[in-house]
């Protein structure tokens, strides 16, 4: 997994909420077995629409999504966060994720922010009067800039670690090995296994 | 300490807790299917690992499999690669799969309580956020991500941070012809598709304890919609008969020890919630979604709403968006809403008890001109009990189509979609822009308000028939 640690990009303000994980990539775009190409299916219904926000040239090299409250919800497809990367987004900021959406992006390593939502209005509104304004999500600080905007995000310290140094957690928990082995052998004798 | 039920399921599987890092917790049962799993077979492919309990791991066909000619190839090419590449990790890693056309193929969530694999107190993940359907049982079940999916492969273990916990607390008892869909229908219009974000519910009260085990999953299956990580309802009698005598299910005196401990998962007296919601089931009647959201619904008996009558600016704009994508207006009675279609099935309604509901209301009526009908079983094991009890004999006479089992229309990944602009009432758990096919408007309906629509050709409940 690629390492994050300050991100500063153009931004795409998407004024919508409950973007839901059908709107971000439907489920025909599903179909492929590998993890690349999805930016074809990310927003598609709302993509045929020439007054979309990501038709728009002026926000063509978008890197940060700010979005409206429960953005995520509904389908756990991480299709959802591999569109969104593919496409190439670093980050969203929300004030709100839908809580499998959230999970998916922090261990693919698209960073979620959540900010309030009168931070994600004020950054709408610059960012549609000016799309050339940079915002920066910095990790280390755990601070999202942009022009005279300055607001601290919560992260957990372990989270940001891992992205941080962009480990993967299967590795992680692969260390502790003897620790399941050992849990097996205390688990209920009538658990059912499947062979 | 007083604990709720979620917390003893939970503290039964951390393997290990250390300061500062999420628990990791044990996984019991992993259910795959072909839309979620290509991608972490690969992965553990590419980095030489091995699939650490294929004997805790069962995959099925179900979200893209074809619900009619399931003998021929399937047509899409891509969802036939993506089948097979099921069928192609399936036996390279040694997982259990039950192919399409075979007796225990099915909606993932329909087959694993089916089968007895779904016991009380289990931690039970599926790439598939519905996985807390399996919470009916007062197991800890919940959706997860490709890499989640990937990281329970090789080592049968998830990293995870604590829930909070929600009780839902539904009291009185239904009336007749109210089912567990409207119960759950009316607990996320009530909290919001975010009101349980962060959350376990508990659904307790004795409107649930009077449900069966189809209504639980119901109920449970839904959680998600109000953005819950996992729904759950302790396990009593009623769970135990369910189990008892399927072909997983503890046997002899492992029954007994088993029935034991599980009669201990109840939350203690003395515990508290994080958050308390409650709910008067003698107050519910029939109810439907008007929107885009599963939030966003009402009782048939009332109309669609005015977006101006939302205090709150950002739920009066989704309802204007939901309201111009639905092509309704304000102040319409929900039951003039006419549709095309009507869906019976889904992991929410595809159990035989739904499939008898409709069969119930439809029988010896027709469904109207205009309206096509799908019924969709859940699994090859309830189509194959309905035909056993005439059910599919019933739809066929009403006019209705009788299907094989797989999720179908309720997410339109086979040829199963709505056209653009056309309107279904639909058993299934999202009403999402373009979810049964680009451009469908989907109603969420309970079995018997499927079935009376379908009748009448417009929202129904059986009582207008
Ligand atoms: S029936 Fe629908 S909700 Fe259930 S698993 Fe299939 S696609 Fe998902």
């Amino acid at each position: 997994m690629e390492k994050f640690t300050v991100h500063t990009g153009r931004a795409v303000p998407l004024r919508r909420s409950n973007v839901d994980t059908d709107q971000i990539i439907p489920a025909v775009y599903l179909k492929r077995v590998s993890r690349t190409g999805f930016e074809d299916g990310l927003f598609a219904a709302w993509r045929a629409d020439p007054d979309f926000v990501l038709n728009k040239p002026e926000y063509a090299e978008g890197t940060v999504l700010i979005a409206g409250p429960d953005f995520g919800t509904g389908s756990s497809r991480e299709h959802a966060v591999w569109a969104l990367q593919n496409y190439g987004f670093k980050a969203v900021l929300s004030s709100r994720f839908a809580d499998i959406f959230r999970g998916n992006s922090l261990k693919g390593g698209l960073l979620t922010v959540v900010l309030p939502q009168p931070v994600i209005e004020k950054l709408w509104d610059m960012v549609e009067a000016d799309p050339t304004t940079e915002v920066t999500v910095d990790l280390v600080e755990r601070q999202v800039r942009a022009g005279d905007l300055v607001e601290p995000f919560e992260l957990d310290d372990y989270t940001r670690w891992r992205l941080m140094e962009g480990l993967d957690d299967i590795d992680l928990t692969l260390r502790h090995t003897d620790a399941i082995a050992e849990y097996e052998k205390r688990r209920k004798p009538w658990l059912p296994v499947t062979q | 300490m007083a604990r709720t039920m979620a917390e003893k399921v939970w503290e039964e599987h951390v393997v290990r807790r250390a300061e500062g890092e999420p628990d990791l917790l044990y996984i019991d049962l992993h259910l795959v299917h072909e839309v979620t799993s290509p991608q972490a077979f690969e992965g553990l492919r590419l980095a030489n690992r091995r699939l650490r309990r294929p004997d805790l791991t069962i995959a099925t066909e179900d979200h893209n499999v074809p619900t009619e000619n399931i003998f021929l190839p399937i047509a899409d090419p891509v969802s036939r690669t993506q089948v097979e590449t099921l069928r192609k990790n399936a036996s390279e890693f040694g997982v259990r799969l039950h192919q399409m056309g075979d007796i225990d193929q099915g909606i993932v969530h329909v087959i694993g309580p089916q089968l007895g694999l779904t016991q009380p107190g289990m931690t039970i993940v599926c790439g598939d956020s519905h996985t807390s359907t399996h919470g009916a049982f007062g197991a800890l079940a919940f959706g997860i991500g490709t890499s989640q999916v990937e990281h329970v492969m090789a080592t049968q273990t998830l990293p995870m941070t604590p829930f909070k916990t929600m009780a839902v607390n539904v009291t009185g008892s239904l009336k007749p012809g109210v089912t567990a869909k409207d119960i759950i229908l009316a607990v996320i219009a009530k909290i919001g598709t975010g009101g349980g974000q962060g959350y376990v519910i508990e659904y307790r009260g004795e409107a649930i304890r009077a449900l069966s085990m189809e209504a639980r999953m119901t109920i449970c299956n839904m959680s998600i919609e109000a953005g819950a990580r996992a729904g759950m309802i302790a396990p009593d009698q009623t769970t135990f008969d369910y189990i008892k005598g399927r072909p997983h299910a503890p046997k002899g005196e492992l029954w007994d020890q088993a029935v034991e401990y599980w009669k201990t998962l109840v939350t203690d007296e003395d515990a508290v919630f994080d958050k308390e919601v409650f709910l008067d089931a003698d107050e519910l009647s029939p109810f439907v979604t008007w929107g885009t959201n599963p939030g966003q619904g009402a009782p048939l008996d009332s109309v669609v709403p005015d977006p101006a009558s939302f205090e709150d600016p950002v739920e009066r704009a989704a309802a204007e968006k939901a309201l111009a994508y639905m092509d309704l207006k304000p102040g319409t009675p929900l039951r003039d809403i006419r549709v095309d279609t009507v869906f019976v099935g889904s992991c929410t309604n595809g159990r035989i008890e739904d499939l008898r509901a409709a069969a119930e209301v439809i029988k010896g009526r027709k469904v109207a001109d205009h309206v096509r009908m799908l019924v969709v079983p859940g699994s090859q094991r309830v189509k194959e009990q309905a035909a056993a009890e005439g059910l599919d004999e019933i739809f066929k006479a009403a006019g209705a189509e009788w299907r094989e089992a797989g999720c179908s229309m309720c997410l339109g990944m086979n040829p199963d979609t709505l056209k653009p602009g056309e309107r279904s009432a639909s058993t299934s758990n999202r009403n999402f822009e373009g979810r049964q096919g680009k451009g469908g408007r989907t109603h969420l309906v309970s079995p018997l308000v499927a079935a009376a629509t379908a009748v009448r050709g417009t929202l129904s409940s059986p009582a207008d028939l």
